[in-house]
């Protein structure tokens, strides 16, 4: 069992890595022929640095598009943000002393990334609009998510699994080594979601993560007349001419 | 025509309900054999159609990072579902920019991903029927690349860019668009999106500038095919003939007239309109580009300043230097483009936008206005979508919300602003633009201009505004459609340089 649940997780470590920059490498090699940037443009790289700054850290533009979905959203990926950094104890040691201080906080996000995930979920059921575009998929994922997220609250409320035999569990697979993981039905579960959500990163929406920093209409400065921009296969139009 | 009615006004800002299947149909006038194979389509739709149009979406997503990572990134998390215009005038589902692209990204799923191809239902995935097909060219042709749902979307998703992708696709497969190809076929015959040859637009300056000599006393020119002339002036070819965009074409006239501007028109380039760009082919985009800097080289011209246009000044501003060179920055081994700007006078920028232009002689203190000429307006700005979301001026973010407005002010004493969430970038589309400009598409265009309508009632109402100047052909042309529809006076929409001409001085300085 133990082999076989190691075994899952080392392929759907592996999908999820080369995917994902298999994924990166074809948004990078792909060319951007024309200059598209969005208003507010800026018209420096420093600037474009900052917008995007701004779209990754707070959700800029969806904050302007509708702030009941902003706020859902960013409760969301800010507290799962802490809860992974959360959860680098299990992979480290020592366990780095930022980490040990942001245990506490990352429990609360854990509760707060629910709240977000069933935020979400609600738009998706009572808004007309947003019901029209939803696919069983996007259900899907959040139900996936909030199935990660409450599993693993209810490890830390009730059920405590050995956290010492689950750590040595995932440092001994660092090192190529199978331990045993405590015979803890939740932790099974949670640990099974999670690794299937690796699974599917890199041929799913969950894209919108590298997409982000590839958008031509974000990551692009406005400086069209200043500086000529011209794809590889536009020069070859010119060279026929 | 006459059973178009305007969609009522709604009480705001409620988000309407959806109707399903509201603007279901067959679209625009399909394009016959002729105009289709002009442009080197195929002439009807081609019996492998399917295969054709799969391979040539390969094709794109290989080209265009754009369409690439916005078929993946998109998750459906409803920021753009309630920001386009024509959404809001429908209510059909589809014409919400997120269903709008899903009517492209379900069969990108179901032909290049993993999940699409093993489990279609599940993710939303669709094989490309012949009903797909024929739904794309529908709904396809009811967006008008505005971009302002690219403005809410967290990961700056631009429909625009997949609707040129589609209607290319289309193209490339024989169904094609009526109107934009036609008018494509035009400029590549004769020069201009009207089919005005040269001899014609010669007849049309010399009765302008008799208007202008009767009106003013003055000598107003309008020069065509001067070698030599310091300025190349490209606009669209609706401010030859069209009201009122007739009315700012004699503005410039003035402005470079007031200022000892020498400039020419060009008979071969007399178009600032791309409807490529419309289509979303490179290569037609190109090649229409190409017409200017032709012009420009023949001409010997040191500066290229562009008139009022929406979709045109996005191309020129930023897709000019990229096309055919028409700006700075070239590397000094790139020969196409340092041949032309070589030639330029780089202490302004290239191409320069008309309003760019006047505003610099504003600052310089070389025109003289006399505003009570437009006294009898109370004035609001309606900003172009194109110009809004896609281009700048000035060389600084937002400039090209101020340099009009500025422009407005110097020349005028009643400004008033629209409501602030359906101006600057948040602008809304006249309701015709991005190739919609066509009387077989008048429904929607109708639609699609309610909530400009709508805001411009209100500052009716509240601030007796009575005319909305823009810097956009499409925008004159649908409004001056579209107003009396809701109630308006045709007369109510105009361009920033009819204001500058109004009130400006001639023979003072």
């Amino acid at each position: 069992m133990n082999t076989l649940f190691a075994i899952f997780i080392y392929f759907s470590t592996l999908v999820f890595v080369v995917g994902l920059l298999q994924r990166i490498r074809s948004y990078a090699g792909t060319p951007a022929p024309l200059k598209i940037p969005t208003t507010p443009a800026p018209v420096t790289s420093g600037g474009v640095v900052l917008r995007m700054t701004r779209e990754v850290v707070f959700f800029e533009s969806l904050f302007k598009a509708n702030l009941w979905t902003w706020a859902a959203g960013w409760l969301f990926h800010a507290s799962m943000l802490l809860v992974v950094l959360r959860h680098l104890r299990y992979f480290t040691d020592p366990v780095w002393g930022w980490v040990v201080f942001i245990q506490p906080f990352g429990i609360y996000a854990g509760i707060t990334m629910l709240a977000g995930l069933f935020g979400l979920l609600a738009r998706r059921f009572f808004v007309e609009r947003i019901r029209y575009i939803s696919t069983p998929s996007d259900y899907l994922m959040l139900v996936l998510l909030i199935g990660i997220a409450a599993s693993g609250l209810l490890m830390k409320f009730a059920g405590h699994p050995d956290v010492i035999l689950v750590k040595n569990f995932f440092t001994g697979l660092m090192h190529l080594s199978i331990q045993s993981l405590p015979a803890n039905a939740v932790l099974y579960v949670h640990l099974s979601l999670v690794f299937t959500l690796l699974l599917i990163f890199p041929m799913s929406k969950l894209l919108h993560a590298p997409g982000l920093f590839f958008s031509p209409s974000r990551n692009q400065t406005d400086n069209p007349r200043e500086k000529r921009h011209i794809a590889s296969w536009a020069v070859k139009l010119e060279s026929e001419k | 025509m006459a059973d178009i009615a305007a969609p009522a006004y709604r009480t705001i800002p409620i988000i309407p309900e959806l109707k399903p299947g509201a603007m279901e149909g067959k679209g625009p006038f399909v394009a016959p054999d002729k105009i289709n194979e002009a442009l080197g389509f195929p002439g009807h739709l081609v019996d492998d159609w399917h295969d054709k149009a799969i391979a040539k979406m390969g094709d794109l997503l290989s080209r265009y990072r754009s369409l690439k990572v916005y078929m993946d990134a998109c998750v459906h998390c409803g920021a753009c579902s309630d920001k386009c215009h024509y959404f809001i005038g429908t209510q059909d589902p589809k014409n919400m920019p997120v269903a709008r692209q899903d009517l492209m990204r379900s069969v990108y799923r179901r032909y290049f991903t993993l999940p699409g191809k093993l489990f279609p239902k599940l993710v939303g995935a669709r094989d490309l029927t012949r009903e797909v097909l024929d739904e794309w060219f529908n709904y396809f042709h009811q967006c008008s690349e505005c971009r302002r749902c690219s403005v809410f979307c967290p990961y700056g998703i631009d429909t625009a860019e997949v609707t040129m992708a589609a209607r290319e696709i289309l193209d490339s497969v024989g169904y094609g668009q009526k109107y934009s190809n036609e008018i494509i076929g035009k400029v590549h015959k004769i020069g201009n999106n009207l089919g005005l040859p040269g001899p014609a637009l010669q007849d049309t300056l010399e009765g302008l500038e008799e208007d202008v000599k009767d009106a003013t006393g003055v000598d107003v020119r309008f020069p065509i095919d001067v070698k030599g002339a310091e300025v190349l002036l490209i606009t669209p070819s609706a401010d030859f003939f069209a009201e009122p965009h007739i009315d700012s074409l004699i503005g410039y006239a003035k402005v470079f007239h007031a200022t000892g501007t020498s400039w020419t028109l060009s008979s071969m380039s007399s178009e600032a309109g791309n409807f490529g760009m419309f289509i979303g082919n490179y290569e037609q985009l190109r090649a229409i580009a190409m017409r200017i800097r032709q012009a420009a080289l023949e001409l010997g011209v040191k500066r290229i300043v562009v008139g009022e246009c929406g979709h045109a000044w996005r191309v020129a501003y930023s897709f000019w230097n990229t096309l055919t060179g028409v700006g700075d920055g070239a590397d000094p081994n790139d020969r196409f483009a340092q041949m032309l700007q070589k030639q330029l006078d780089h202490r302004y920028k290239q191409p320069a936008h008309i309003c760019e232009f006047t505003w610099d002689m504003i600052q310089d203190e070389r025109l003289v206005f006399d505003k009570s000429q437009n006294d009898k307006y109370v004035i609001t700005f309606h900003d172009s979508c194109n110009v809004a979301r896609g281009s700048n001026m000035g060389g600084y973010p937002g400039g090209q919300f101020d340099i009009p407005r500025n422009i407005i002010r110097a020349v005028a004493n009643n400004f008033v602003e629209m409501d602030s969430s359906t101006i600057y970038e948040r602008t809304f589309c006249c309701g015709g633009g991005g190739g919609l400009l066509t009387d077989d598409l008048i429904d929607v265009r109708v639609k699609g201009a309610l909530p400009r309508m709508e805001m411009l009632q209100q500052v009716k109402d509240g601030h007796g505004v009575n005319f909305m100047a823009c810097i956009c052909a499409i925008c004159k042309a649908q409004f001056t459609k579209v107003l009396p529809i809701y109630g308006f006076d045709r007369k109510v929409i105009g361009g920033v340089h009819q204001l500058v001409s109004n009130a400006i001085q001639l023979g003072v300085k």
